[in-house]
């Protein structure tokens, strides 16, 4: 494989592992204050097609994005309130959710614009366009590092470096700060919280409200910046390859900027099976590195590749005064 | 909370649950500009109203017998198996190998070999998170996400690359041998006097019914069940009175594993011919929302699989007929699991306080 080949499956990577990386981050604040969330793919959906249909209509992508933030709000809001009002099984919470955006999304598509559950194709300001970093085209005379620059860093939609900034974001916010603190703690026991005179529904909802932010941008991003508009289905399962670079990154935000790009890359990858075939030898199928992802994830499941413990108190919901 | 009477607990919540599901399907319908009754209308007209609609409606209502049993059976042992769709996937390849390997003479023949196979592929699906549940620690949900996009890649690469007959372009096996086409509802005796026209039910059907009673007996009827109750109650219980959490985690999910791979014998045998790609469509998924709906008990379970049978041929009518896009399934679909699943305590509390409602006027 030689570089210029590698430098554009990099740039793929990023490309691809940018949506995982905030639906990532997103499951992580869901996750760490202990609401389990299967419903990343739900949200994301739900964002795409907000943001797609009101991009278009408007012809602006930043109200495009509102809406989609507006759009996974809501859904985290039901989320919120089945598994933290009403103490549902968050679990099965998401799993509803998930089908209802899946859903909902094609009538609304099928009814706004008539074309079979999709958007007509996004142009000029209703996308987020690229960006050129500066320098990027003076330095690329320089050996190594100036094509990396300018094809692998620079060159990308807005999102993309907003996601890479808030995986430090993410860090400080959930180790530097006191809301990050007392946001850990919901996650691992709520009840020392409480006593505390901290209320659990309230960072709980806060938690879920960030998730809701984060999967909005994650499903904007999808409709406005990756591709030119929403498609039916168009997250194709990527919400839960996000659930499993947060399992893969044992709930950390570096860990899971570094769990995104992997499964990014082997996306990436799936895209140039020519360029698989030429490294490895041999004929590796795609739907091997479909799954690859997947695999690994049962693999750290299994505590085969290191342990993965989650947040103690996930997934119960918390009774006061029992 | 105060507790409700148990006919209310049985009937009422999931009746009230669908009833809720219903009216923002109603208010959903409208939204896109379209009539809710005349909906209603269309979907009863094409699943009800016919014989050759009933022939649609109980073919999707085997399929979702078989993936209801499979959540409930699990559920009961306190596992949530959100795999059904990738058992299902994997009993379709199963069914698939027995009917393409074997030349079998008689249909009959090659159901039950076609039946065991699925249930033994759909059950080491199933056993594989079940066995790293028990003795590594994972979380069941999880894995079984996981082992849902595993089968998903499995089921691809074989179609493509090694089952489809040369020459042939789509992914898909060969056909089967007109042999081993079961009998559809048409075409078994007395009941062909109703069912005038072909149609997809087949001969499964009854299977389901019989794994419904059988699903029963074993749960309520044997050691095993009463060990997979208490288990699903109280784990720490469960493992006082020496009932081994590996036996039951590994029991309760195979036979899951196994139910929700029959579900193939109906589409892939009965109705298709041949093992295609997403040959299960989603089936495994609705079995969560039957299970629910069902209250977890077969009975409830065939009640359910037939209200589903009945949304999924409907709003397939509906897509035929109005501009109301088929997906609406699944948007009740996803009601249905919300109000019945994750809101079921906003439903109680809302009956309770009716309840309690009724019983002040009496004693005033």
């Amino acid at each position: 494989m030689d570089y210029a080949t590698l430098l554009q499956i990099l740039d793929s990577t990023l490309r691809l592992g940018t949506p995982l990386l905030f639906a990532c981050l997103a499951g992580l604040f869901s996750e760490r204050a202990g609401i389990f969330d299967i419903g990343l793919e739900g949200k994301m959906l739900m964002a795409a097609m907000s943001s797609g249909a009101v991009a278009f209509l408007t012809g602006s992508v930043w109200l495009g994005l509102l809406a989609g933030i507006m759009g996974s709000m809501l859904f985290a809001g039901l989320h919120g309130v089945a598994s933290i009002t009403f103490r549902g099984n968050q679990l099965i919470s998401g799993v509803a959710l998930n089908f209802l955006a899946s859903g909902i999304t094609v009538l609304i598509a099928q009814r706004l614009f008539g074309q079979g559950g999709r958007t007509p194709p996004l142009a000029g300001d209703a996308r987020f366009n690229e960006i050129t970093l500066p320098f990027a085209e003076s330095l690329r005379g320089v050996p190594i590092l100036g094509p990396l620059y300018a094809d692998v860093i620079s060159g990308h939609a807005l999102l993309v470096y907003v996601a890479l900034l808030c995986v430090p974001l993410s860090w400080w916010v959930l180790y530097r700060t006191r809301f990050g603190l007392r946001l850990r703690a919901v996650g691992e026991n709520p009840a020392a919280v409480d006593t505390a005179g901290v209320s659990v529904k309230g960072l709980r909802f806060a938690a879920v409200g960030i998730t809701g932010l984060l999967c909005g941008l994650a499903g904007a991003y999808m409709a406005t910046a990756l591709q030119a508009g929403f498609g039916r289905e168009m997250t194709a399962g990527r919400g839960y390859i996000a659930l499993a670079a947060l399992i893969f990154a044992k709930w950390r935000p570096w860990h899971a900027l570094g769990a995104c790009m992997l499964f990014g890359f082997f996306q990436a990858l799936a895209l140039r099976p020519d360029v698989v075939t030429a490294v490895m030898q041999v004929k590796i199928p795609v739907p091997f590195l479909d799954a690859l992802p997947y695999i690994l994830t049962v693999l750290v499941l299994a505590g085969f590749v290191g342990k993965a413990i989650p947040p103690r108190a996930g997934g119960e919901p918390y009774v006061k005064e029992r | 909370m105060d507790r409700l009477p148990k006919w209310a607990d049985v009937v009422l919540v999931p009746l009230v649950s669908l009833l809720f599901a219903a009216a923002i399907s109603a208010i959903v319908i409208s939204a896109i500009g379209q009539s809710p009754l005349e909906a209603l209308d269309v979907m009863v007209q094409g699943s009800l109203m016919s014989a050759y609609g009933w022939g649609y409606t109980l073919y999707y209502t085997t399929s979702f017998i078989f993936t209801g049993l499979a959540v409930t059976i699990a559920f009961h042992a306190g596992m949530f198996n959100i795999g059904g769709e990738g058992q299902a996937q994997l009993g379709g390849l199963g069914v698939a190998l027995a009917c393409l390997m074997i030349p079998w003479p008689h249909w009959s023949v090659a159901l039950l070999a076609a039946s065991l196979s699925a249930a033994a592929f759909g059950a080491i699906w199933a056993a594989v998170p079940a066995y790293l549940a028990a003795k590594r620690g994972s979380h069941i949900v999880i894995t079984t996400i996981m082992f849902n996009y595993i089968a998903a890649a499995l089921i691809v690469y074989l179609l493509v690359d090694v089952l489809r007959p040369a020459g042939q372009m789509d992914p898909a096996t060969a056909r089967f041998a007109k042999e081993m086409a079961l009998p559809t509802l048409n075409q078994i005796p007395i009941l062909d006097w109703f069912f005038i026209k072909k149609v997809p039910a087949n001969i499964t059907l009854f299977i389901a019914l019989a794994a419904a009673v059988v699903v029963w007996a074993i749960l309520w009827r044997t050691r095993l069940g009463y060990q997979i109750r208490a288990f699903g109650k109280s784990e720490a219980a469960a493992k006082y009175a020496g009932i081994s959490p590996t036996k039951i985690i590994m029991v309760s999910m195979i036979l899951s594993g196994a139910l929700a791979g029959l579900m193939s014998v109906n589409n892939v045998m009965g109705e298709a011919g041949r093992l295609l790609q997403n040959s299960s469509e989603g089936a495994g998924f609705i079995g969560i929302a039957v299970a629910l709906m069902g209250r977890n008990h077969p009975l409830g379970v065939v009640l359910a699989a037939v209200l589903f049978g009945f949304l999924y041929q409907g709003g397939a009518e509906l897509g035929l007929w109005t501009s109301i896009p088929i997906e609406l399934r699944i948007v009740v679909q996803g009601l249905v699991i919300l109000f019945t699943g994750a809101l079921d305590v906003m439903v109680r509390m809302l009956l309770v306080w009716l309840f309690s409602f009724g019983k002040k006027r009496q004693v005033a």
